[in-house]
Formats: C-alpha cells, structure tokens, sequence
C-alpha cells in the first residue's frame, strides 16, 4: 500500500488507541495536520502550545492513558518545553510530536529550526528524531510503549516535514517492541518481600507513605487492603493525593512542608515506613537527616535509581507498587489493632487539626472555598490546581477519594498548570465535574485556553483564589525576607468577569463569604461552557502547618493550638 | 572518592553520546574520561568512562545510565581484573644536544618515536595510566611542545570472565 508519512503516523496513533490529540498547527506540521483532516482522531485546537502539552497531560492524568499533542516546529516546538518537563517530573506518559524543518534543511538555521531532540534531552524518557520515513511505524510503537511502561514519562518524535510528506510502500508489520536497552520491568524479589513482610508484622508503630507510584500502577486498591488489613495509617504526598481515600480513619493526609502536623509527627515517631511509589522529594522529606530517624524503611518503587537518591533505605523493592503489595499482602498479619499508636495519632488529630481563620464578613477564607467545593460535589470531581497556594489549600481541604481525582504539577511546579489539565481531564471524563482551583497569578499564566473550552463547550470551573497577591512567595517574603513584598503584588489585574465573558464564558465575582456556596451551586449547573468564578479572598491568608525550607518535618510553624 | 572505571554498552547511533555526557553534566557527576568506540558488532559501541566519586555515587551513576534507553550495559570494572590502557602522543623539544637522551627514555619506556622535526620529536607510547603520567613526568624537563592522551580503554581479562562463569 503507497502511504504518506503522515498517513502512517495517523495509522500508527489509532493503532495504539489513540482518539483525542491535542495541537497547534504551523508551517513544518502541514502534511501532519492535512492527514489529520482524513483521520477519525479528535484534534483539539489549543490557543498555545503549551496549552496543548498541558492538556494531553491532563488527559494522561484523568484517564491513565497516554497522551498526544502536535506542535510545529522552531517556537512550536519550544512551547513545549514546560509541558514536556512538567510530565517528566510527574511521570506522566506523553507522545509529543513535532514538526522539523525538512531533512535537507536541518542545521542550516532554517525558518522555525530548533534543535528540539536537543532541547528536550533531560527533560524526556526518550526521544527521536526521523531519519527515514520507514522507520516511523517502529518509532511510534516503541515510542508509546516507552512512555507508557516501568515508570512512565514523555517521548518526544521529531518529524521532519519532507518524511511526512514522502509516499513509501508501506506494509503494516506485526512485530512487538524490542529494544535492546529496555526491558519492562515485572516481577518482584521475594526475598525482599519476605523480609519487608518480616518487619511490618513486627512493627508498633508502622506508617504508610504513599506517593504517585501507587496512581500510576493502579495499586490504590492493593494499599487500602493492606492498610485496613494492618491498621497502618496512610500518609500520601501532593502526587499521592487520591491513592488512599482522605476520609478514611486510617488517613494521615499530606505530609511534608505544608503537610498536617500529625502526619509529619507520625513520620517522626514511627518504627516502620513503608515508602511505596515515592521518591524521597525535598518537599516531603524536609531536613533529610532527621527524616523517620527511628524507622526501618521499606521502600518500593520501580525506578531502580531513585532507591538511595534521596534516602539510604533498609529494605529496596524495585517493583510496580502494585505488585509489590500484591506479593505483600498475603505475607501480612492482620492486624485487631495497634491501639497504643492509634492512640498517640488520635491525640495529634485532636489537639492539632488543620485549622483557618473564620470568614468574616466582606472576608472569605480561600480554605473555605475548598471545602465548600468538597461539600457540593461530594468528593466526586476532578480537581486540577495551578501552583503556591491555591495547590496546597487544594491538596489540605479536598478530601480525595480516588486516584486520579486530584491533578497537580507536584515536581516541576508549573504555574498555568492547572486551566489547561482541566480541559485535557475534562475531555477524558465528561461525565465528571471538573474544577481548576487557581490563583490570580497562576491563571493569568495560561488563561488564552478560554478560547478553547468555549470551542469546545467544556464545562469548566475556575476558582480563582484572588488574593490580588503572587501568594506563596509573599509568604515567604513574609515570613523570610521581614515583609518586605519585592513585586508580589498583583493588584493590577483584569477584571476577569469581563474577560470570562469576552471569551464567551460564564463570569462571575464573590467578595462575601454568605455567596461562596450559591456562586458554586450555580457554576456547576452550567453545562455547556466553562465558568470563571472570581473569589476575591482574604489577602493575606497563609498556608499552615510550614515546615520551614531546610527544617526538620517536626520543626513546624502555625496550625498549633495557639494559633 | 576514588576512581571507578565503568565499561558501557550502548547502541551505536547519533546522539547517544549526548545523552550520556548530559546525564554527567546534569547530575554533577565527574568525567575524569570517556572514550568511545565500535565493537565486534557494529550496531553496538563501548565507552570506557572513568569517573570520580564514593560507592553511592557510582551505584546512582550507574542506575542513571541505565534508565538512558540506548545503554544495555553498564559494568563497573574497577575491581575486576582488567587490562587498561591509554595511548598517548607527546611532542618534545629536542635539539641535537638532547635527542640521545630522549631516545634512551623512549627505549626504557618502550615507546616510539613516530616523528622528527628540526627541533622537536613525537613519541608514541601506550600503557597504562601509571606508566604514560611516568612518560609525561620524564619528558617534562626537556620541554613539552603538545601532548594529547586517549583517555582509558579497557577490557576485562579472560581469566577473570572465566572464574565468573564457574
């Protein structure tokens, strides 16, 4: 059969599954995006191309299924860049395709040239650049099977456009991936399961950090057996969020700088840690010295490197966390109770809960935005955040109660993060409410993708947590720097009821507390475009419980009872 | 921190040497060397890279090469009988007063002499790394024009493969 590039690389993606991309058209992408016109493939036209990476993103994110963006080349290309990083540092499976100048122009500076194999080298789980358009059926299959196997990230495939456009005799091959350097890692060391399972049986005080690992292997259900099993109460980092349901009494919540006290106490005083899915982050561990300093440390994660990066452990399991705790679990003790522990946590539950101050009036408590949006949907959405504050009231008031539900840039932090992951998510899982919580600085960031969920009659919220403030740096400078604001001040903004509805959106503003709870209700009534929703809160509320940048998780400031 | 010397497979194809030294360069690790070249097998080349670091280190670099999809395999050959070796190219001042002296090292360190110009000579030498700095060290009185080393090869011996085997 005489194919077109182009056409083998539609053939390619709907033989993986694919049937949303997410892109931007241009010069270099023109064969791709002529064949596109033919194929079944949704494509959904971002208004910027990082708008687009961070879409499939949040597609991957919400659905467990890989995502796919386009861009062109040069500036296109380079769009990419914080997209492409962001799902690296999260682990998120992507394919990103790029256009290239043609072969016989690449590294002549030709018009919209970059290097972008180049540029998105340490940023990427692989990338490729075309040679040879008989080479592209491969490419495509090792490329998704790359980005979706061990621990998943981002694989870039630069296309020059000649190849896209060259006709070949095409022969649809029934060969697997094989790749000489890269094996799909299954099984596990029951040597080391034996002995894990050895010193969780014994421990009194045991404690479950639970990271993004458990999501992506689809091992939440696994955790909770084995947590209910053992009576192990369950702490769960930013990506960890949805891994362990935040309602059940077992449930620690976050960890770590903006984590509850009793979860980080927990880590202080427990004899056993059983870290699985997690990399030891700097956010989480605080002064790494003095992290868990009593415990044995089991840690299972699939990435042989990240076991003793961060940490020194006692017990390595590299494994999918899910099987892991399926070789686990049988090996497990049940447990009647650990009544003496559960006793201490439950003292540190009671006497330091997380706490804000009260709305008063013309004054909301962006926390209690948060719970107000638990409250109406139930725990049911999906929700997706921009970064500072807003992330960290998201991730502290939401009770999360399944993977998946809760989608953030938890390594890279990438501000402008969360609009566009909620339109990627949005199109994954119609069915769901989606609700992007945001800052004002955040959502300035990436708010052209407006245009897109009107295009496509998304039903997105925005809640904008507007503190007219870049607000966690002006914590910081707060609490670091004596106060002293250097450019956090965003008082000079849009008024972004009027933007909302410029674009065609639902706009609307709230400055009393009594409002907060019908502004939602009517938001989510909404069913065929998004709806921005301009909190304006309390400006200089903080997040507490902080462990201070350095500090030992023990070391914490605010959240107490004197507070 | 001592020296490791790590022999590593990977596929030999553009780029891949990029990625290897952005791994270095974005981890903080050490190149002391790295020498690159094919194999029986064309598809695959071998790098010979010395680095600097304490066990941790190693492990991590190690584990990191590996995460790289183009390295098959990544051998630690620190410990492990191995025969090394550096080939080195010295260009030295040599006016007639000296050259029976630099012929006599070059004889003692059974090197060669590969080049004459009017005032200078090329010496050719290979060994180990201990015996190319002695080279370097005793040709330094006379004045060292040009000087350029190879950087490690290395290969585990024989007897040492077949131990492991048994």
């Amino acid at each position: 059969m005489k194919l077109k590039g182009a056409e083998i690389l539609m053939h390619c993606l709907e033989k993986e599954g694919v049937d949303v991309v997410f892109g931007y058209p241009g010069g270099a992408v023109l064969p791709i995006y002529d064949a596109l016109y033919d194929s079944p493939i949704r494509h959904i036209l971002a208004r910027h191309e990082q708008g687009a990476v961070h879409a499939a993103d949040g597609y991957a994110r919400a659905s467990g299924k890989v995502g796919v963006c386009i861009a062109t080349s040069g500036p296109g290309a380079t769009n990419l860049v914080t997209g492409i990083a962001t799902a690296y540092m999260d682990s998120v499976p992507l394919v990103c395709l790029t256009g290239q100048v043609a072969s016989s122009l690449i590294g002549k500076d030709a018009f919209q040239e970059a290097d972008i194999t180049g540029i998105t080298l340490p940023i990427t789980k692989h990338n490729y650049q075309l040679e040879r358009t008989e080479d592209l059926e491969r490419i495509m299959k090792e490329a998704f099977h790359i980005a979706r196997t061990n621990r998943p990230g981002p694989v870039v495939i630069d296309l020059p456009k000649d190849l896209m456009a060259k006709v070949i005799d095409f022969e649809e091959s029934n060969e697997g991936v094989s790749i000489r350097g890269y094996r799909v890692m299954k099984g596990v060391n029951t040597g080391q399961i034996i002995s894990a399972a050895e010193v969780i049986n014994q421990a009194q005080k045991p404690v479950i950090y639970a990271g993004g690992g458990v999501i992506a292997s689809n091992a939440a259900a696994e955790l909770k057996e084995m947590a209910e099993k053992c009576k192990i109460p369950v702490t769960t980092t930013l990506m960890g969020m949805g891994a362990f349901p935040g309602m059940n009494y077992l449930s620690l919540g976050m960890l770590g700088m903006h984590g509850t006290r009793y979860a980080n106490y927990a880590i202080g005083e427990c004899d056993v840690l059983i870290a699985v899915g997690v990399r030891f982050d700097d956010r989480v561990t605080g002064k790494i010295q003095t992290f868990a300093p009593n415990a044995k440390i089991i840690h299972i994660d699939i990435d042989a490197a990240e076991i003793g990066k961060n940490m020194a452990v006692h017990i390595p399991i590299v494994s999918q966390a899910k099987e892991a705790l399926q070789a686990l679990l049988p090996r497990l003790e049940a447990r009647e109770e650990l009544s003496e522990w559960h006793k201490i946590i439950g003292r540190w539950k009671d006497d330091f809960p997380l706490r804000y101050g009260e709305c008063e009036a013309g004054r909301i408590m962006p926390q209690h935005i948060v719970e107000k949006i638990y409250d109406l949907t139930q725990g049911d959405g999906i929700i997706t955040t921009e970064v500072g504050q807003n992330q960290m009231w998201a991730a502290q008031y939401y009770q999360y109660k399944e993977p998946r539900s809760f989608l953030s840039s938890g390594g890279l932090g990438t501000m402008g993060f969360g609009f566009p992951a909620a339109i990627g998510a949005k199109i994954a899982c119609p069915d769901k409410k989606v609700i992007d919580i945001a800052g004002d600085g955040s959502i300035q960031m990436n708010i052209q993708e407006l245009g897109t969920a009107v295009q496509y009659k998304l039903p997105i919220i925005i809640c904008i947590l507007n503190n007219h403030f870049l607000g966690m740096v002006r914590q910081w400078q707060g609490l670091f720097y004596e106060g002293r604001y250097s450019y956090t001040d965003m008082s000079h903004q849009p008024d972004f009821v009027k933007l909302a509805e410029a674009y065609g959106a639902v706009g609307m503003r709230i400055t009393r507390p009594e409002d907060v709870e019908g502004a939602l209700q009517e938001a989510l009534q909404v069913t065929d475009r998004p709806v921005v929703i301009d909190f304006w809160v309390d400006r200089e509320a903080d997040v507490y419980p902080m462990v201070p940048p350095g500090e030992s998780l023990f070391n914490m400031l605010g959240g107490d009872s004197d507070d | 921190m001592t020296k490791h010397t790590l022999s590593v497979t990977v596929e030999n194809r553009p780029g891949v040497l990029t990625r290897v030294a952005t791994l270095f360069r974005r981890r903080g690790y050490n190149i002391d060397s790295l020498t690159v070249g094919t194999t029986e097998n064309p598809c695959i080349s071998r790098m010979t890279i010395v680095v600097e670091g304490d066990d941790m280190i190693i492990e991590q670099v190690s584990k990191q090469l590996y995460k790289l999809v183009e390295v098959i395999k990544v051998v630690d050959i620190t410990q492990e009988g191995s025969v090394d070796r550096e080939l080195v190219l010295i260009k030295v001042k040599a006016d007639n007063n000296v050259r029976a002296d630099i012929v006599q090292i070059v004889d003692i360190f059974r090197a060669r002499i590969v080049d004459i110009g009017r005032n200078s000579l090329i010496i050719e030498a290979t060994g180990d790394q201990r015996k190319i700095d002695a080279l370097e060290d005793s040709f330094r009185p006379f004045g060292i024009i040009e000087l350029v080393r190879t950087g490690k090869v290395a290969m585990v011996r024989g007897t040492s493969e077949d131990i492991k085997k048994r």
